[in-house]
Formats: structure tokens, sequence, C-alpha cells
């Protein structure tokens, strides 16, 4: 499944842990957590909106995040998300696993490197 | 997450669909504005700030799909598919009409039926621990369940070791003093502790107390609930009020509970306690009582048994003046209350049963006839990419819709049947099943009925998934479908056709035959004129009545009162209703015969020279009584045809003398010959009979006959009301009319019963056997389309390709009638005593089965033979 991507899309099944992550800091409304993510990796990352609020929903439906209506510093309404702590569980494991795919790309890459 | 919680989170956010849109809305509409706001600080005006914006941010209807798609749940694609299912219900009727009456039937007779099995079997009786309860009887040569002594009761209560509790019971009614003078009540005597063994506690007030059966404590009642209801009003105050029960003033103490009912006992309106003071209760020879004992736990039945045997047999040791061949005997109370009706009801749950089978393989054979037609619809939804499962679960659903509908429906008209014994069984004999009364919807039928939907949803589901499903969605779009499934379900259905039609005739025969024996019964020649009578029972005791010149003043004056009021045409009374029941002969014997205790089999009746023009009974000779023939004159007698011809045949019976148990001093001169007055049930030989005048030997107890040119039901209040105008301490009772007498007989009812049941049963047989045989000859035809097509091709006429699949109907038909005719006269024959005035073999019933059952097979059989006749060839084999 892993493709060649363009600059802007995102690994599969990657979102879900993007999104946790930069919840552990601080609760974060939708736009914040697309800016925060984009911002981090330096505008490689690009958080299309449309499969945000679909992946939002999807963390609530598993009871990863929490969500509340609050004020913005400029008063406006938003929906802040917050991790829960199944959520965090979550995390930690996504993000292991994903450390231990990203080793065994590597390996195979040094590997194939070694050929060419 | 848990799987429920998930659930319920999709649930509720499914509830707040609108609430859940308007969050999203307002969500993105923040980050589409924070997205303009920063587009504007890059330095784009307001309006290219905001297209850029929208732009950047998408289509927000695809998004706010998406967001819905998480959260959807699968509810909502079951809903679809109901209303799918709702909408090809709706697109044809015809079938949808059928499939459902048929299954209603199928689950209404079944839960219906489960009802009674329930209210008699299932639920427990209202009693703690019912199963702990036993009755107790003493055997005697005649039976096993027969009454023990007060002193019988005593001596089992205190040598026993096996019982908690014992307490005995005695049923014989009482005199109720009323404002409009005595009336004849229901009632029964029991041990104080009665009911407190029972685990009975009263509605309101007390039980008895340990001390209230003693001779010297003040008389109590207690009220059953529905007593309390009709003759009090349900009022409170009722409690310490005082009712005279047999002349002696009773203090009402408390109410029994609406559920509580004792089947052994019932109908009793007041429960009062045994005494033993009463003289019966000081003698071991009297023997009126029935034992209620509640087993020590642990004890078995057996053991328990054994120990109460032990002890008859020491009183019988002990006493063989009173207790000779007197044995105990004992039964649970559950035998006793229901034993009578399980095999009946076990029965009729098996014959339900075996309806709703039908019903269902009908059913699903017509499903099957449908799904044929739907074949190419699932292979092009499979081909546009519907996936298997999704496919049998749009089967599945239309299924469960289905038989959702018939299940409601069922369960309606079953509530409704339920009702029905309370109609048709008469008050007496409803009153010894009162476990039966008052049926409704209850838990244990909703789960039932659950059962069935599930049971036969799964089948109805299944068979066209399994029909359709694996893989053949290809042959499914070839159109080819003539798989040997397909034959193999043919001939399955045909054979069961053939059962359905043998089982609809056998019982459409039967319940032809019934139907025309209750009528002859109902309409037997009883040998009197029972329109516009009315009877009423009056008991004459004490002494007021001790001597015959009383009771025959009280006699005259009622003839007089009586035949004062409005619309009466003539008054007569008899000590024995004409009826009823004809067992308590009498001998008689012939002067000059000699007598070998044969003529023991003459009824003998006392009525007033009034009684056989009031009842409009015929004269065959001689004369009837006269109105001054009392003890002064020579004692007559009338007898009926029957007596002339038995004991005086080729002879002339008048001038004959008779005498009664030997007694030859009173000789009996017959005066007259009456026709045959039926005094027994409906359906019995009448038997001889000696009718003597009233006067000549007045009865205390006696019923007043009174012909009136009215309704003779309306006569009723007026004829109580003018007895008890003559003496208010006149006991009235049974008040009725002899129509009534002819309808609510046991006769009458059993033959009732049964008409209405096995009719039931055959409506719902032919039903079934019709739609059993359109499902079949349709799904052939469905079958057969190509076939049919082919033949027409070459030439077939629509008229023969009709007649071949009338044909096929037919030979299914004749088979089905042929043996069901065998059957049903084999099944006459050994029903033969529920007969009445028509043979096993009747031929009009016969004839007229076979023509109903014909005309509703070709109607059945006509349709699909259209269909058949209406292929188009080009199409049919186009479709190949």
């Amino acid at each position: 499944m892993v493709s060649v991507m363009a600059k802007t899309e995102l690994m599969p099944g990657t979102l879900d842990m993007l999104i946790l992550t930069t919840l552990t800091r601080a609760p974060l409304h939708g736009y914040a957590i697309a800016q925060s993510i984009k911002r981090i990796s330096d505008d490689v990352l690009t958080v299309e909106e449309g499969s945000l609020y679909p992946a939002l929903q999807r963390l609530l439906l598993q009871g990863w995040v929490r969500a509340e209506w609050r004020r913005t510093e400029t008063n406006r309404r938003a929906r802040f998300y917050t991790l829960t702590a199944a959520g965090r569980k979550q995390l930690g494991l996504e993000v292991s696993q994903f450390r231990q795919m990203v080793e065994a790309i590597g390996r195979v890459l040094e590997d194939a490197g070694e050929v060419v | 997450m848990s799987m429920p919680g998930k659930l319920l989170k999709k649930m509720a956010a499914l509830m707040r669909r609108t609430r859940f849109n308007g969050e999203l809305d307002e969500e993105m509409a923040f980050h589409r504005e924070q997205i303009e706001e920063q587009f504007r600080k890059r330095g784009m005006s307001a309006e290219e700030a905001h297209y850029a914006a929208m732009r950047q941010f998408g289509n927000t209807t695809r998004m706010k799909e998406r967001s819905h798609e998480v959260m959807r749940l699968r509810l909502e694609t079951v809903l679809q598919d109901v209303r799918f299912a709702l909408r090809q219900m709706k697109r044809n009727p015809g079938f949808a009409m059928t499939a459902v009456l048929v299954l209603a039937l199928g689950i209404g007779a079944s839960t219906a039926i489960f009802g009674f099995v329930d209210a008699a079997l299932i639920r427990p009786l209202p009693y703690a621990q019912p199963n702990q309860l036993v009755v107790l009887y003493e055997t005697t040569s005649m039976g096993n369940r027969y009454h023990l002594s007060y002193l019988d009761y005593l001596d089992w209560k205190r040598d026993n070791t096996v019982f908690q509790s014992i307490d005995v019971y005695s049923t014989d009614g009482f005199t109720l003093k009323t404002r409009d003078g005595l009336q004849a009540v229901t009632g029964s005597h029991v041990t104080a502790g009665f009911f407190r063994d029972l685990g009975v506690v009263p509605a309101i007030g007390r039980d008895f107390r340990p001390g209230d059966d003693q001779p010297s404590a003040p008389r109590v009642t207690l009220l059953s609930y529905s007593t309390w209801q009709t003759r009090y009003g349900g009022r409170n105050d009722v409690l310490g009020q005082t009712v005279v029960l047999d002349g002696n003033p009773n203090q009402i103490v408390g109410v029994l509970p609406k559920t509580f009912h004792f089947a052994p006992a019932e109908p009793s309106e007041f429960w009062t306690t045994e005494r033993a003071s009463d003289e019966c209760e000081k003698i071991r020879g009297c023997k009126d009582l029935i034992g209620v004992a509640r087993l020590k736990p642990g004890v078995s039945f057996q053991a328990a048994f054994a120990d109460i045997r032990t002890i008859a047999e020491r009183l019988e040791r002990q006493y063989p003046m009173d207790n000779l061949n007197r044995d105990a005997y004992m039964m649970t109370l559950t035998d006793v209350i229901v034993g009578d009706t399980r095999p009946i009801l076990l029965a009729l749950l098996g014959g339900a049963a075996l309806l709703l089978l039908i019903a269902t393989v009908n059913v699903a054979s017509l499903l099957l006839v449908r799904s044929e037609s739907r074949r190419r619809e699932m292979a092009v939804r499979g081909a546009l990419g519907a996936s298997p499962a999704r496919l049998v679960r749009q089967f599945v659903t239309e299924g469960l819709t289905l038989v959702a509908v018939a299940s409601v429906l069922g369960v309606a008209a079953a509530c409704g049947a339920m009702q029905l014994p309370e109609r048709l069984i008469p008050k007496d004999m409803m009153a010894t099943m009162p476990y039966l009364q008052g049926l409704g919807l209850n838990l244990h039928l909703v789960l039932f009925a659950c059962g069935i939907f599930l049971a036969t949803g799964a089948i109805f589901s299944l068979t066209p998934a399994l029909r359709h499903f694996p893989g053949d969605l290809r042959e499914g779009l070839a159109s080819g479908g003539r798989s040997y499934a397909g034959v193999a379900w043919r001939r399955l259905g045909a054979n069961l056709v053939v059962v359905e039609l043998t089982l609809a005739v056998v019982l459409l025969v039967s319940a032809g035959l019934l139907g025309k024996s209750f009528y002859r019964l109902l309409h037997a020649d009883t040998g009197l004129q029972p329109d516009h009578l009315a009877t009423l029972r009056v008991s004459a005791s004490g002494a007021a009545y001790a001597k015959d010149a009383q009771v025959i003043a009280l006699e005259r004056e009622m003839q007089e009162k009586l035949s004062e009021l409005p619309g009466v045409k003539s008054v007569a009374f008899t000590d024995t209703l004409p009826l009823g029941v004809a067992d308590n002969a009498g001998n008689y014997w012939i002067v000059g015969r000699p007598y070998h205790g044969e003529q023991n089999e003459i009824l003998d009746r006392n009525v007033s020279y009034g009684y056989f023009s009031t009842i409009e009974a015929q004269l065959l000779r001689g004369r009837y009584f006269r109105e001054d023939e009392d003890e002064s004159k020579p004692l007559v007698a009338v007898i009926n045809e029957r007596m002339a011809q038995r004991y005086f045949p080729g002879q002339d019976p008048l001038g004959q003398q008779i005498y009664a148990q030997g007694d030859e001093k009173h000789r009996i001169e017959i005066v007259g010959v009456v026709n045959d007055i039926q005094e027994g049930q409906l359906d019995a030989a009448p038997g001889p009979a000696v009718y003597l005048p009233f006067r000549q030997n007045p009865p205390n107890d006696f019923a007043v006959v009174v012909r009136t040119g009215q309704d003779p039901d309306a006569m009723l209040p007026m004829m109580t009301a003018a007895v008890h105008g003559i003496d208010p301490g006149l006991a009235t009772y049974d008040p009725g009319t002899m129509q009534e007498r002819i309808h609510d007989s046991p006769a009458a009812y059993l033959h009732r019963s049964s008409a209405y049941l096995v009719g039931g049963f055959a409506a719902l047989a032919l039903v079934l056997g019709v739609v059993g045989l359109y499902g079949v000859i349709s799904y052939s035809v469905s079958q057969r389309t190509r076939e049919i097509g082919v033949r027409m091709a070459l030439g077939a006429e629509r008229g023969a390709v009709q007649w071949m699949v009338l044909q096929e109907a037919a030979r299914l038909t004749a088979v089905g009638l042929a043996a069901g005719v065998v059957c049903a006269i084999g099944a006459a024959a050994l029903m033969r005593s529920l007969l009445f005035g028509v043979e096993a073999w009747d031929v009009p019933t016969l004839a007229g089965v076979s023509a109903v059952l014909g005309g509703f097979a070709l109607l059945a059989s006509y349709l699909p033979a259209r269909r058949a006749a209406r292929v188009n060839p080009v199409d049919a084999l186009r479709a190949e």
C-alpha cells in the first residue's frame, strides 16, 4: 500500500496518530490541529480538511479524544479536542508500531542501497 | 472501547442527528473563517480570501457525508431495507396479503392455544409453593375421590408425620338473606388455617384466625373478590358488616385477592369456617370433607401417600362400622385442578404447531415463487457490486418484515380468540376452570410470539437466500434457474399439498358433521315447546313447611300470585325440570306381574295438574291430572309413551296399577299416556317415566315453570319478587329459561365446543391447503416458463397450456380429496359418540366438502394457469 506520495499527502493510517500527537500538549480545535501538523512538519505534511473531520469523528467514537465547546483567545466559539487516557495509550501503541515499520522500511532501503 | 458502548454512542448520535449536523457546520465554518483570516493577513481582499478558503476547504457536503459515514449505524441501512421490503409488499399486495394472512392465522392459532396452555399448565397456581400442595380423599368401592369425615380429618392431622399443615373444605353453598328474601348462593366451609396454609393473604381485611373454627367463636366469613365487586360494589366498609348465611349472622372480616381461585371448590361466593359443633362433625360416618395438605420439605409424594394410607388402615380396623373399605387417596393439587384439561390442551397445542408448520412451509414456498422472479434483480445488484451478504440481508429483512406484520396481526387475533371460552363455555363449567378466566396478553405470550417470530423469520429469510446463494449469480443473469433444488422443492411441495388437502378434507368433514349434529341437537324433539318458558327453583324449608298440607297451600298461593303477573299464560310446578339429569330412577312394581328388579330404570316426577299443558306436551291417551287430585283422592299416574311401549306392549295401560318401592298398599292407577318428554340430556334416548300429581307427593324443593306471552328472561325478576312476596323465607335459585337449559346444557356445550373447535381448525386447514396448492402450482409455472414458451412457439394453444397447468393442480386435488374422504369417514366413525342424528358417511356433508374444496382448489390453480397461458413465447425464450 505504500505508494509514491505527493508532498502534501499523508501516509495512510498515520493521520489518527498525528492528530493524537498534536493533542498531547494541549487541547486544540480542528483548525489548530491542522495548522500545528503543518507547522511542526515544516509544511511537509498537510492535513486535508476533508479527512480531518471524519477522522476526528472516528477518534471521538473510539473514545480516544473528548470534545467540548470553548472560547478561543479571540472570543470565538470552537470545538476543542482533548486527548483521553485511552487515546494516550493508543498513541503509544501506534507510535511504536510506526517506528517498527519505519525501521523495517529503512533496513530494506539500506539493503537495496548497497546493491544500487 | 467496548462494542455496546460504541453502539450506544452511535445510537445517541443518531438521535441527535440535527444537533450533530449543527455542530459539524459550526465547527467547519469556524475552520473556514480561520483560513480566510490567514489569507487576508497575507494581503488578499476579503472576497478573494473568502473564495480561496472555500476552495481550500473543499466540498462541505461531501465532508459532512463522510463524517456521517463514520457515525452511521447499520440500523439506517436496515431501515432502508425495511422500507424497500414494505414497498415490495405494496407493489404485490396479493402475495403480501396471502402470506401475511396465512402466517397470521398460524401464529394466531398457536399463540391463542399457547395462552391456554400457559394459563393452565405453565403459570403457577396462585398459592405459595403450589407443588408442595396435595389433596386428600378417602376411597370407596365406587371410586377413589370420596370425602372424609371431620373425625377422620382430626386423626389424620394428629397422626401424620409428613405434612406441614392439613386443612379441609366442603362445598355446600348457603342460603343468603337478602332484602328480597332468601337466595341460594355458592360457598364453602374451610378450617381456619385453610388460606394461611395455601399461602393466600386477603386483599383487604384479615384471614381466619386459629380459633375461628371453634364452636364458641363468633361466625366470620370471607368474600370472594368477584362477590365483593358484584354484591358490595367493591366498597371498603364491607368489613365488619353482617351477612346471614343459613340463618346465622356472619361478620365479614376480609376479601380474598382477585387472583385467588380454588377450582375444586369454585364457584364459591362466601367462605366460612368449618365448625366442630355441627351435627355431622361429630359422626365418623358423616363424610363431607376433602383435605388439602402441604408436604413437609423433602418429603416425597409417595412417602406421604404411604404415611396417610397407614393411618387410614388403622382407622379402618378401629372403626369398621364407618370406615370399612375406606383407604386414603392423594393427588397433587395441580393434578386435581388441571389434570383433566392437560391432555386436551397438549393435543390442541400439537395441532396448532402442525398448522403453524404447514403455514410456514406454504409461505416459504410462496416466497420462493416470488424470489424466482427476482433472480435477475439479485443478479444485477450483485453485478453492480452488492456483496452477497448485503443481498442475503435484503432477503432476511424482507422475511422478517413479513413475519413481523403477521405476528402483530396474529397476536392481536389470539388475544381476541382467548376471550372465546368465556363466551362459549357455560358459567358453571367455567367456574371449575378459573385459571382460564380473564386471559390476555402477558409476558409468556409475548415471549412465545417472539420465539415463533424468530423461528419463522429464520426460515423465511434463509429459504430464498439459500436458493440463490452461494454463487449462482451468473446463472441468475443467464436466467437458467432450473436447478436440481428447484425440482426437489417442487416434489416436496406437491407431496405437502396432498397432505394439506387431505387434512383439510378430514377437518372440514368432521366440522360439517359436528355442526350438523349440533344443529340437530338444538332442534331435537324434546316433547315440549321450550320457547317462552321461564323456570325458577324454590326451596321451602323449615318448620313452616314441615307438613304436606303447608307445601300444598304454598303451591296454591304461588299458582295464584304467579298467574296474576303480566304476560303469564300458565303456571306449573315440578320437583325436577326436564332437560336435566335423568339417572335418579326409582323402582316400580306392576300389579299382577312378577318383579325382578327390571323396572328400576323408571324415572318419576311429581308435577302439578297444569304441568303438561304448560310445557305443551301431547296427551296420547286418557287424561292429565285434575286440580283436586290430592292425598284425599285415589293415587293416579300419567306414564310416558316409552313406558307404555316397554311395559304394556299390545295392552291398554289405562286402568293398570303400579306401586313404588314394593309399597303394595299404595297402588297407583295409570290414567293417561303422554308423549316422551326429554328428562335427560338432549342426546340421550328417553327412558320410561312415571308422572305423579304434585299434590299427592308435595316436595319441599321444586321448580316453577311459567309460560309467558313475552320474553321469558324478563319474567324472572318478577317471578323471584312474587315468590318472596309470599314468604321472604323462601329460597329462590337457578332462575332461567327452558331455551337456556337447551343451549347451556352439557350436551349442547360438548357439541358446540367440538363443532367450533374443529370448525376453526378446518377453516385454517382449508386456507392453508388452498394457499399451499397455489404456491406449488405457481412455483411450477415459474419454473416451467421456458418449457411453456417452447411449447407455445411450437404451436401449443393458450387453452391447452392453461389446461396443462390445471391438470397438474387437479391431480393433486383429486389425490388429496380421495385420501381425505377415506380418512374423514374413518375419523367420523371414531367420533361417533359426538355425532347426533347424522351418520359418519353423511353424503351431503361429503359432497359439500368436496365441492367447497374443489372450488377453492380450482380458484387457486386458475390464477397460475392463466399466468402460464399469458406467457409470451418470445419473451420466455429470449429470457434464456
